[in-house]
């Protein structure tokens, strides 16, 4: 399993990164860790003409905390962002899914955006994004463009970064007052993709449970703030509408179930954290 | 005769081959230099399950940079013959498809290039046009007389159906108080040692002869199979291994396709040719064990006593009969009875063949098929006529007094004290608890269950025992096949200090270390004296067909036979130290590197003199006293051919094996958590604890994965579902729990150490008895493994609606 | 901002094991094959080739990698460690060679070196695991012949030994 051929840039500036982007289109991949990207080059699943690695620009390589976002540049791996002070304070939610991401010697170079950019529907920051209503600033020669999570993924793998554009940072919502965050994700071992992976965002009035790892994108679902029988009715409503498949892994039925059970027990403890 | 003194056998010692592993400095096959001017093949695979080949294409991929040669199978015709097919019958068997490809990863090109990279940018450039066959996938295809045979001089897709009768089940059948019957079916499963294949190739014109290089670990009955396909005699097939096999558990019996494929590549490109496979290859296209559907039924007494047992098993060997096939169904062909005294056996045998990838040793090797449909068995007997699983278990053991035990298909139990090793370990064990533990566990409304099992886990396989396969009549036109030869060969250089060569071809089994214990002790030397080399040469190595390291033999009979070789020599050093020592030589004692005379040790001579004498002065020394190397050959004699009866003893040594487990179901998720593993082990003596533990671990993790992760799987048009460690799951140290492990040893009487192999026996046991627990936990009468989450919440989720 | 054509190779050069190594790559080759093949150093070895055995880890800046998940041009400039610069000195093992050795912890000796380099760097970070903390971050590697447990035995007990050394040794 060996790469077929491409060039190599190292572009120090972000402004380095656009030249190339404007110049090759979609003959051009940004290369950040490489954790996704290089196997599927070894698979000969993608073939660039040229990787354009994007981890020797500083500006890049930052997480800035604002009022009430983090904003984490393209270069952050998904450990410095683990590892950085006061995230589970700051947003809990975060915190709680990125120890699921694959495994602690690939969490070393795999980047945040890069996951972002990857967009594999099982993925835990696409679903924390959405979870949040987090947004993902793009950019190009053409200038730069913020868009909201829920318009980012459009399909499997499949995102509105256009050609000529890259993710420069995602900017992630802090954990807001009288608010709980919950994760959930079930695999078959622990590094695994998840088979069913889902969060709850609970407010005093409004309820979201996002829920990956089913249809070709994390669904997005604002549920009536009920419990008990009524709370079962709605996920399982959520369960039946997403166009959950067998596979190797999985039946669709047993997806749902996940959906149903992981889906309550996530509610719960968000709803425990509010209090 | 003298006796050794100094205690090495037994030992936990440290491994002398650990300092290299753990610094970096091993001698895998790809650590190792390859000669100026060797180039790198990289393979064209079959996308389709079944398919004619009409056309490829190569003539741009001839043109790509680094090119020096793309193959076709019609080259590898044009130079070799067919393989052996495991049966009579006329069908043939490539290393490379030839009009016809039969499984998703069957080779259809090779090219040769000067490296890797360049090597794959060539096979993007092949053409195929492929014209698809209805595949047949599922075992039960097979049967299926509409559907094409892959084969065509078979003219259907059984290849063998033989039947035996052993006493009379008939009899024994129409008395019985019940007949208690269970289908089952076990899936592929592959060992997938982390190292995967490699061969390094060459061919001289001039000799017309082949050097290969390759991590083959046997067996070597196979060599001959390679010699002739590559139209050379045994002694133009020059086959070595490395030092390090970085794992094979089976699998890397399967390389010895791609030895002949790349000899063929090497003659005709003029230059040594590499392949080191990656591991989408070797999931897709090394070996897997078989799959395989039983039917057995038991003839039982009101008490539990089984009578009879009636075999009906169907093994899928996937596209070719691929040698050795069909000796997955026949390797446990003389322990179909298992651990228990039963006397009366039919047996149907077919083998069948379908569009997967073709079969080979896996861990267990047949073993796991067999026992997950006779203790799936006995459970069912136990909940039908309503006792202690352990109690119909008990009541049907071979007794302690009748070894050694001829069952009822020919194998020869050497030892062993069933009753009192299930006594044992459901004491020390603690299964009173674990029951109590059930009950609580119950009464919260968790899902909890326990299962047992019992196993011979046999070793040193009986080479005739694939001929039973054969019926009487052309095994006497065919010529006897049996045994087992083991080689070693112990040699003093004229500094006097000691080296072992054994052709035991070891993958982490620390051969070097337990053979120089072996031979300390019965020199009176310490280990670090002993230099060991364990790699092959066919050039230059004492080796018979039975040679390699397969079948857990190495214990049994290897070690064996180096402790012969050493016993003989240290018995000339005695005669010759006799006349330094002026003391009778039944009088001298080997200790602490000296010859010593018994009684008075200041009369006493270095070893190394002895050890050197017969270079340095073979005339002061008698002929048969010469002391320069020994060579000991054994094979015993147990391993007889099958009688005209169809009896065969298909292993020399037979260990016992108990299990008995807890675990527990998550209701939400289906997840099987395995709260509590016993496993007693009687392997006979045991030459290093430490080591035996670890084949005991690693058996056990193997058996977690089948029977909870791991499926080679395809889907319905014959596609390969699990072609990366992504989908083919592994488990690991999160996954693989610790178990309890407890000792019996009764020694072989047998081997000449007394021991019996250890390397297989959780395979057969552990995933029939984790299998049991949840059948337990879930009251069912029927569980496929791998058990996953998906299934079992099904059949939860069906359970509670039925309920309600 | 040159570009790297895809058709030659290119030079570079980072720490290896605390010495400067320099030697010259295509982009596509992957640093697996650089260390291996390019500058001799073997002990790395490739098992998957997609990052999930985790044979090949390494550490790159001081953390845990996969190297089949690099491209050796990726690692121009940086430092990097390997077995081969885990012993102390030659002739002497580190704790944790000493207690895998002590305990069995390797069979075949292929998945070793990247278990090593894993738990290097984890029992530095995590002085005193418990034995589910170790299982989980073993999680990241397969081994097919010792069934985990002389592993966990062996980085328990390195964990200790290393707890209790003088701090100077």
């Amino acid at each position: 399993m060996k790469p077929p051929r491409f060039d190599f840039v190292r572009p120090e500036t972000i402004a380095d990164v656009h030249d190339v982007l404007a110049q090759d289109g979609d003959e051009a991949r940004i290369i950040a860790g490489g954790q996704s990207l290089v196997p599927m080059l070894s698979m000969r699943l993608a073939r660039p003409k040229v990787l354009v690695d994007i981890m020797r620009i500083p500006a890049l390589a930052t997480i800035a905390a604002g009022n009430d976002s983090i904003k984490i540049g393209a270069g952050v791996t998904q450990t410095a962002l683990l590892a950085w002070p006061g995230l589970s304070a700051r947003q809990p939610l975060l915190a709680a899914a990125l120890p699921w991401i694959g495994y602690a010697q690939t969490r070393s170079r795999g980047t945040v955006c890069g996951s972002v950019a990857h967009a594999d529907p099982s993925a835990e920051i696409p679903l924390v994004l959405l979870a949040l209503g987090g947004t993902v600033k793009l950019s190009s020669l053409r200038g730069k463009r913020l868009v909201a999570a829920e318009e980012f993924f459009i399909g499997m793998m499949s995102t509105a970064c256009a050609d000529d554009e890259f993710i420069e940072a995602v900017e992630i919502p802090t954990a807001r007052p009288g608010h709980g965050y919950a994760f959930r994700e079930y695999g078959r071992r622990h590094g695994d993709f998840a088979i069913v992976a889902c969060a709850a965002v609970a407010g005093s009035r409004a309820l979201r449970f996002v829920v990956g790892g089913v249809a070709d994108i994390p669904a997005v679902c604002d549920l009536p703030n009920t419990d008990g029988a009524a709370l079962d009715d709605a996920l399982d409503a959520v369960a039946r509408k997403l166009d959950a498949r067998d596979d190797l892994h999985a039946t669709a039925g047993y997806r749902r179930r996940l959906v149903r059970e992981l889906g309550r027990a996530a509610v719960e403890e968000a709803r425990r954290c509010r209090a | 005769m003298t006796q050794p003194t100094d205690n090495w056998i037994g030992q936990s010692i440290e491994r002398i081959e650990d300092d290299a592993l753990l610094t970096g400095r091993g001698r895998f096959i790809d650590d190792l230099g390859v000669r100026p001017g060797t180039m790198h093949a990289a393979i064209l695979r079959s996308q389709h399950a079944h398919a004619l080949v009409r056309a490829i294409r190569i003539y741009r991929a001839v043109e790509s940079p680094g090119v020096a040669a793309v193959l076709t199978g019609a080259d590898v015709k044009a130079l070799s013959t067919s393989l052996v097919a495991g049966v009579r019958a006329p069908i043939e068997c490539w290393p490379i498809a030839m009009e016809r490809a039969r499984y998703v990863g069957e080779p259809l090109a090779l090219v040769i290039a000067a490296d890797r990279y360049l090597a794959e940018d060539a096979l993007d450039l092949i053409e195929v046009d492929y014209e698809p066959l209805p595949p047949v996938v599922e075992l039960a295809d097979a049967l299926k007389p509409e559907l094409p045979a892959l084969h065509e001089g078979l003219g259907g897709n059984v290849a063998s159906d033989r039947s035996f009768r052993y006493g009379d089940p008939d009899l024994a059948f129409a008395e019985a108080a019940h007949r208690i019957s269970i289908s089952v079916r076990y899936p592929r499963n592959s060992c997938t040692p982390i190292e995967t294949y490699g061969v390094v190739a060459e061919y001289d014109p001039g000799e017309d002869a082949y050097d290969i290089l390759a991590n083959f670990q046997g067996p070597f009955s196979l060599h001959p199979v390679m010699a002739r396909a590559l139209k050379v005699s045994g002694n133009r097939l020059r086959l070595r291994t490395p030092p390090d096999s970085g794992g094979s558990f089976g699998i890397k019996q399967g390389v010895f396709p791609y030895i002949v494929l790349m000899g063929i590549a090497a003659r005709v490109t003029g230059r040594p040719v590499k392949w080191i496979e990656d591991r989408l290859e070797h999931l897709v296209a090394s070996v897997c064990a078989t799959n395989r559907m039983t039917t057995l039924e038991a003839a039982v007494d009101a008490d539990g006593r089984v009578r009879a047992l009636a075999w009906n098993q169907i093994d899928d060997v996937g596209a070719h009969i691929r040698a050795p096939e069909p000796a997955t169904l026949y390797r446990m062909h003389g322990n179909l009875t298992g651990a228990y005294d039963i006397r009366h056996v039919s047996v149907r045998n077919r083998v069948v063949l379908t569009n997967k990838l073709p079969s080979g040793l896996n861990r267990g090797f047949g073993g796991p098929q067999m026992y997950f449909a006779l203790e799936r068995l006995m459970q069912r007997i136990a909940i039908e006529l309503k006792l202690d699983p352990t109690a119909v278990i008990q009541r049907n053991l071979v007794r302690a007094e009748v070894f050694p035990y001829r069952t009822a298909t020919g194998g020869l139990l050497d030892s062993g004290n069933y009753p009192h090793a299930v006594e044992v370990a459901l004491k020390d064990g603690g299964y009173a608890d674990l029951c109590d533990r059930r009950a609580r566990s119950r009464k919260e409304g968790r899902l909890y269950g326990i299962g047992c099992t019992a196993v011979i886990e046999p070793s040193v396989s009986n080479m005739g025992y694939i001929t039973t396969v054969l019926t009487p009549e052309e095994r006497r036109r065919a010529g006897p096949k049996n045994g087992a030869y083991a080689t070693a060969t112990v040699a003093f250089d004229p500094l006097g200090s000691v080296s072992v060569h054994v052709a035991s071809v070891p993958q982490g089994q620390g051969h070097r270390t337990v053979l120089a214990q072996i031979v300390a002790q019965a020199l009176g030397l310490a280990p670090r004296d002993i230099r060991v080399v364990t790699d092959m040469d066919t050039g230059r190595d004492a080796w018979s067909i039975a040679s390699g390291n397969y079948s857990s033999r190495f214990a049994a009979a290897v070690s064996g036979a180096a402790h012969l070789a050493a016993s003989r020599l240290r018995g000339k050093l005695a005669r010759i130290a006799s006349g330094q020592l002026n003391v009778a030589s039944d009088q001298i004692e080997f200790a602490s590197g000296r010859a010593k005379a018994r009684g008075n040790p200041d009369n006493s001579v270095p070893f190394e003199r002895l050890a050197a004498a017969t270079h340095w002065s073979p005339g002061a020394i008698a002929e048969n006293d010469q002391a320069l190397r020994e060579t000991a050959f054994w094979t015993p004699p147990e391993l007889t051919p099958p009688t005209p009866a169809d009896e065969i003893n298909s292993s020399l040594c037979h260990g016992f094996i108990f299990d008995f487990c807890g675990v527990e179901i998550d209701r939400v998720t289906g997840a099987v958590r395995i709260d509590k593993y016993v496993t007693m082990h009687d392997c006979g003596r045991i030459l290093h604890p430490g080591m035996v533990a670890g084949q005991v671990t690693g058996g056990f993790a193997h058996a977690v994965g089948a029977a909870l992760y791991e499926e080679h799987a395809y889907a319905d048009d014959g596609s390969f579902l699990t072609g990366t460690f992504a989908d083919y799951l592994v488990p690991t140290a999160t996954e693989v729990p610790t178990p309890l492990i407890l000792h019996l040893e009764t020694p072989s009487p047998f081997t000449p150490l007394g021991t019996k192999g250890v390397g297989e026996g959780n395979c057969m046991s552990t995933p029939v008895c984790l299998a049991n627990a949840v059948a337990d936990a879930l009251s069912l009468e029927l569980i496929d493994i791998p058990m996953t989450p998906t299934k079992l919440a099904a059949l939860i989720e069906q359970d509670a609606a039925r309920r309600v | 901002m040159p570009r790297m054509s895809a058709d030659i190779r290119h030079r570079l050069r980072f720490r290896l094991n605390g010495r400067a190594v320099e030697g010259e790559a295509e982009p596509r080759m992957l640093l697996t094959d650089f260390l291996r093949h390019a500058l001799g150093m073997t002990g790395t070895h490739v098992g998957c080739e997609h990052g999930v055995c985790g044979a090949c880890t390494i550490q790159i800046d001081g953390v845990p990698a996969r190297a089949c998940l690099a491209l050796a041009l990726q690692v121009d400039g940086a430092d990097l460690r390997t077995v081969e610069g885990l012993a102390p000195q030659s002739g002497r093992l580190s704790e944790l060679q000493q207690a895998f050795r002590r305990h069995h912890a390797l069979q075949c000796g292929f998945c070793t070196a990247g278990i090593l380099m894993s738990l290097d760097w984890y029992l530095r970070d995590h002085p005193d695991p418990s034995e589910a903390e170790l299982r989980e971050f073993l999680g990241g590697h397969l081994c097919r012949c010792t069934g985990y447990t002389p592993i966990l035995a062996a980085a328990l007990d390195a964990a200790k030994r290393m707890r209790e050394a003088p701090p100077d040794a």
